[in-house]
């Protein structure tokens, strides 16, 4: 708990304080925010939406063009799905191929709600288990269209020739999740994600094969280009000349991702970043809820300093797998010295937290209580390995199914552990330990997937709408198809119905010309710093900065102390950064470089996000605020909003704009996974 | 318990598809054994920007073996020593102090080096564009269970689909050929019932790409299913053989 006294005084002391004290006052009355849900009963908006959108006809669809940035599952399916209907679809990646997002790395599932299991299992349940997962901080209207949409996904999918997991009848199979007491995820093996993604890069390629989507691989976007207020093209960096290219569209879709690499070490592939975001932030899209960063409870633990990124455990684990440390101080003491293995702990002497502080969901509760769960048993002392780890053992699995079972549901994910560990959890319990997987927070958007900028749309990890203050286990899959199938292809008509008489862009405008330039300027500042620090180094230490002071547990001083370390580490980066090789070259340092800038930017962000939101809420857990067992007190009264930052400059402030949540379709109540 | 070693490391060096490639030996101390291959290379590329000199441009991405970026001939393997993993996966603890390790791209002419060991892909792309998918628009699907599909079958399928496209098969061919990778695809689809309408026009396509772009004739030898880091079995070369006859004799 931070001494609240000490707090007061820091918040006259402390000049940072200061800056942000009046954050809360900051109002621009011209700025208001308007979520466009519809009206009408919840279970009725989005068809009543669809019956009265307007729509584009298809002669007019041809003259249409769509950028999309990004090929994972909401990119890809997109811009498939945009191209099948008509539209003529550019589409960006950074790596050499659409396959390669990071969709591709999901393990465990995605959920629908097919009450195939004839559990009880319902749109209602799932949207309910969605908002209830994500603390009450979504917006009540998006969730509740994911649900519904969720059984078209798992439709379109098996369509596909997406090889599910099948029960020996030849129907589908499911298994459970954290935070839901149904089975309702569908999945194919531990690679849910490849096959989801393997299946919209197959309709995207269809569509690039019949001409109808550009694909522009080893691309990374660079700047967002408003023309009369309206998004019109991108700047690209074309990563293996060096060259910037511009390309023109009457909207451009971002499907980017998460800003999970922030931390440095996260569960994020290496190209991950938060830049396509920080671009639209600063040219006047919202950025929200960017406290809200989930951190996975199963991960392997970290192993020294040179590590480059974390790998996860599926979730899927927890189904069989049980949680614990050791009951007894000394016995962790003697573990970590080497002088105990963990098979030499009795039952009676483990502690299984989760099943004794949450007994009706036990070790499926949902990620951000499970993260918590284990940061407390570590900080208290009982961690194991190198302190912060606790176990996740299978003995009472084997025990009970048998090995081959456990081998035919986790096969691959034991031998990948046995991989990067060198320890065999069919014999020994598995280590693990939470690390950044990904953020609820990102882009505004409306009811319609659109920004704050008119004709820029942000769907998947990269906007902030559908998971609140937690995501819970195999709603990513489901929430970047549902955008990229069945939502953006008709809410982006919505918009493009008024533009079919603009014609086809050119490149050759001003505002191209203004764009690329500073885009220039921006790299030619970056390369003439001339300092000593490569990239890495510089983000690794804003990593530890962010992990340490902006990770599972917040107080109101680490947030002030991280506002002031970040200074100092932005410092670092603009005077001391080495960049080898030239700028029009294909040239990694400089990418990093570039990504990095945009961390910092993002980094402070979210330390100022999470130092104006005083409750705890999800995976937003500020220590101040928490009850009397240490469960997260949420503050409804002054914070049932979804925060939405606004870019005033480079060295100034940003503003804070408010949007309610309402909910009338479900009780707001204390999210209890105890009973 | 993790320990550190010193390696020699022998690395293929070129500046682009043009021009002529060396090997660039380099030295490394305290590598930490629980590192992975990986992070080793970027213990090199950090005391090679400190020096001021340009880094060894490598593919990488997710780093846990599925996106399948990452490449590299290692000692005379694609991907290594170790069956069954992609480079990202291989540690450290595999080698012995004072080793010397080779390292070079991936060598097939479909394959074209960019600069040091990233090669161009894009032909695998052009393949499954040539076919790999079911043709059928978003929204037009039946219910997900209207059609069963027994466990085996659907298990093979997945075995299939496994594929994660690295093109270790062809680094490791002798002839540089792509059909493990086209049989992965086409044995996925020719499997599942979705994949049945368009099943002989599909393998035509894909295998009329594959010819066209430069990839080698298949000899039966096995390597690219014996260097395969996710398993693909050879089984899928024979299938695709009798999908193609099968799709010719129709024709």
């Amino acid at each position: 708990m931070a001494d609240l006294k000490s707090v007061e005084g820091m918040i006259d002391s402390t000049p940072i304080m200061k800056d942000y004290a009046d954050i809360e006052s900051s109002k621009l009355p011209e700025y208001q925010i308007d979520s466009k849900v519809p009206e009408g009963p919840i279970a009725e908006k989005w068809t009543n939406y669809k019956a009265h959108q307007k729509l584009v006809n298809p002669a007019n669809k041809r003259n249409l063009d769509v950028i999309v940035v990004g090929t994972g599952l909401a990119g890809a399916s997109a811009a498939s799905t945009l191209a099948e209907l008509g539209f003529n679809v550019s589409n960006f990646c950074i790596q050499d191929s659409p396959r390669r997002a990071h969709s591709i790395a999901a393990q465990g599932g995605i959920n629908a709600a097919k009450d195939y299991q004839n559990d009880g299992d319902s749109v209602y349940r799932l949207f309910y288990d969605t908002v209830k997962g994500g603390d009450f901080r979504s917006r009540e209207a998006n969730v509740y269209r994911l649900a519904e949409v969720s059984n078209n996904i798992i439709d379109q999918c098996v369509q596909q020739g997406v090889p599910f997991a099948r029960e020996y009848g030849g129907l589908l199979a499911n298994r459970s999740f954290g935070g839901a007491q149904v089975s309702r995820t569908f999945y194919a093996k531990g690679q849910t994600g490849q096959q989801l993604l393997l299946g919209a890069y197959a309709s995207l390629n269809r569509q690039i094969q019949k001409g109808q989507v550009k694909s522009y691989n080893r691309r990374e976007m660079l700047d967002l280009v408003i023309i009369d207020g309206r998004a019109r093209g991108i700047i690209v960096r074309n990563l293996v000349t060096g060259e910037l290219e511009r390309y023109a569209a009457h909207a451009v879709v971002l499907a980017t991702g998460g800003y999970g690499r922030t931390f440095f070490l996260s569960t994020n592939a290496m190209g991950c970043n938060g830049s396509a975001a920080i671009q639209a932030f600063k040219k006047g899209a919202y950025l929200s809820n960017l406290a809200f960063t989930q951190i996975h409870p199963t991960c392997i633990p970290v192993h020294g300093e040179d590590q480059s990124k974390l790998t996860l455990m599926s979730e899927s684990l927890r189904n069989d797998g049980r949680i614990w440390v050791p009951k007894k101080k000394e016995d962790a003491e003697a573990i970590r010295a080497g002088k105990k293995k963990p098979t030499d702990i009795p039952d009676e002497d483990r502690d299984f937290y989760l099943e004794r502080r949450y007994p009706a969901f036990g070790n499926l509760c949902p990620r951000d209580i499970a993260s918590r769960a284990a940061k407390e048993r570590c900080d208290a002392g009982y961690g194991v390995g190198t302190g912060n780890a606790v176990y996740l053992d299978f003995k009472y699995a084997i025990q009970r199914l048998g090995a081959d079972v456990v081998r035919d549901r986790y096969g691959n994910l034991f031998d990948m552990y046995q991989m990067i560990s060198d320890d065999n959890p069919y014999e020994t319990p598995m280590m693990i330990f939470p690390a950044s997987h990904y953020t609820m927070g990102g882009i505004w958007v409306d009811y319609e997937l659109q920004t704050s900028i008119k004709g820029l749309f942000a769907i998947g990890e990269c906007n902030f709408s559908d998971h609140g203050a937690n995501r819970l286990g195999a709603s990513a899959l489901m929430q970047g198809l549902a955008d990229g199938y069945f939502v953006l292809p008709y809410t982006m008509q919505n918009y493009l119905s008024d533009q079919i008489k603009v014609p086809h862009f050119t490149t050759d405008t001003p505002e191209f010309d203004k764009a690329q330039k500073d885009v220039e300027d921006r790299i030619a500042k970056l390369m003439a710093i001339k300092g000593t620090k490569s990239p890495d180094e510089i983000h690794k230490r804003l990593g530890h900065v962010m992990w340490n002071l902006v990770g599972m547990g917040r107080t109101l001083q680490t947030l002030v102390q991280a506002l002031e370390e970040l200074e100092d580490v932005r410092k670092e980066f603009y005077n001391d950064l080495r960049i080898v090789g030239s700028a029009n070259d294909l040239n990694t340092e400089l990418e990093k470089a570039l990504r990095l800038e945009d961390f910092l930017v993002m980094a402070k962000m979210m330390a100022i996000d999470a130092l104006h939101r005083n409750e705890s809420c999800g995976a937003h857990f500020r220590e101040e605020y928490q009850t009397a067992d240490g469960e997260a007190k949420r503050d409804d009264e002054h914070y049932m909003y979804v925060s939405c930052w606004k870019y005033t400059g480079d060295n100034e402030k940003p503003v804070l704009l408010k949007e309610p949540l309402k909910y009338e379709a479900i009780q707001v109540q204390t999210r209890n996974y105890k009973s | 318990m993790e320990t550190t070693i010193s390696v020699n490391l022998k690395i293929w060096r070129q500046r682009g598809p043009k021009e002529k490639g060396q090997f660039a030996t380099y030295h490394l101390d305290n590598v930490s054994t629980g590192s992975s291959f990986l992070e080793m290379l970027d213990m090199l590329n950090q005391q090679l920007v400190e020096k001021g000199e340009e880094p060894v441009v490598f593919d990488s991405d997710c780093r846990e073996g599925i996106c399948g970026m990452c490449s590299l001939y290692i000692n005379g393997h694609p991907h290594g020593p170790v069956q069954g993993i992609t480079t990202c996966q291989l540690h450290m603890r595999k080698f012995n102090d004072g080793d010397t390790i080779t390292i070079e791209p991936w060598r097939s002419a479909a394959f074209p080096v960019i600069r040091d060991l990233m090669v161009n892909r894009n032909a695998f792309d052009q393949i499954q564009q040539a076919g790999g998918y079911v043709s059928f628009n978003c929204g037009g699907a039946p219910d997900a269970n209207a059609t069963p599909i027994s466990k085996e079958v659907a298990d093979v399928a997945m075995d299939s689909a496994t594929c994660i496209g690295c093109g270790a098969c062809v680094a490791a061919c002798k002839n540089g050929s792509a059909m493990l990778f086209v049989s992965a695809k086409v044995s996925q689809f020719a499997l599942l019932p979705q994949g049945q309408v368009e099943r002989k026009r599909r393998a035509r396509a894909m295998v009329k790409k594959m010819d066209e772009l430069g990839f080698g004739n298949c000899t039966n030898t096995g390597a690219c299913a014996a260097e395969c880091p996710k398993n693909i079995p050879l089984s899928n070369i024979a299938r695709l053989n009798r999908e193609f006859v099968k799709a010719k004799c129709a024709d």
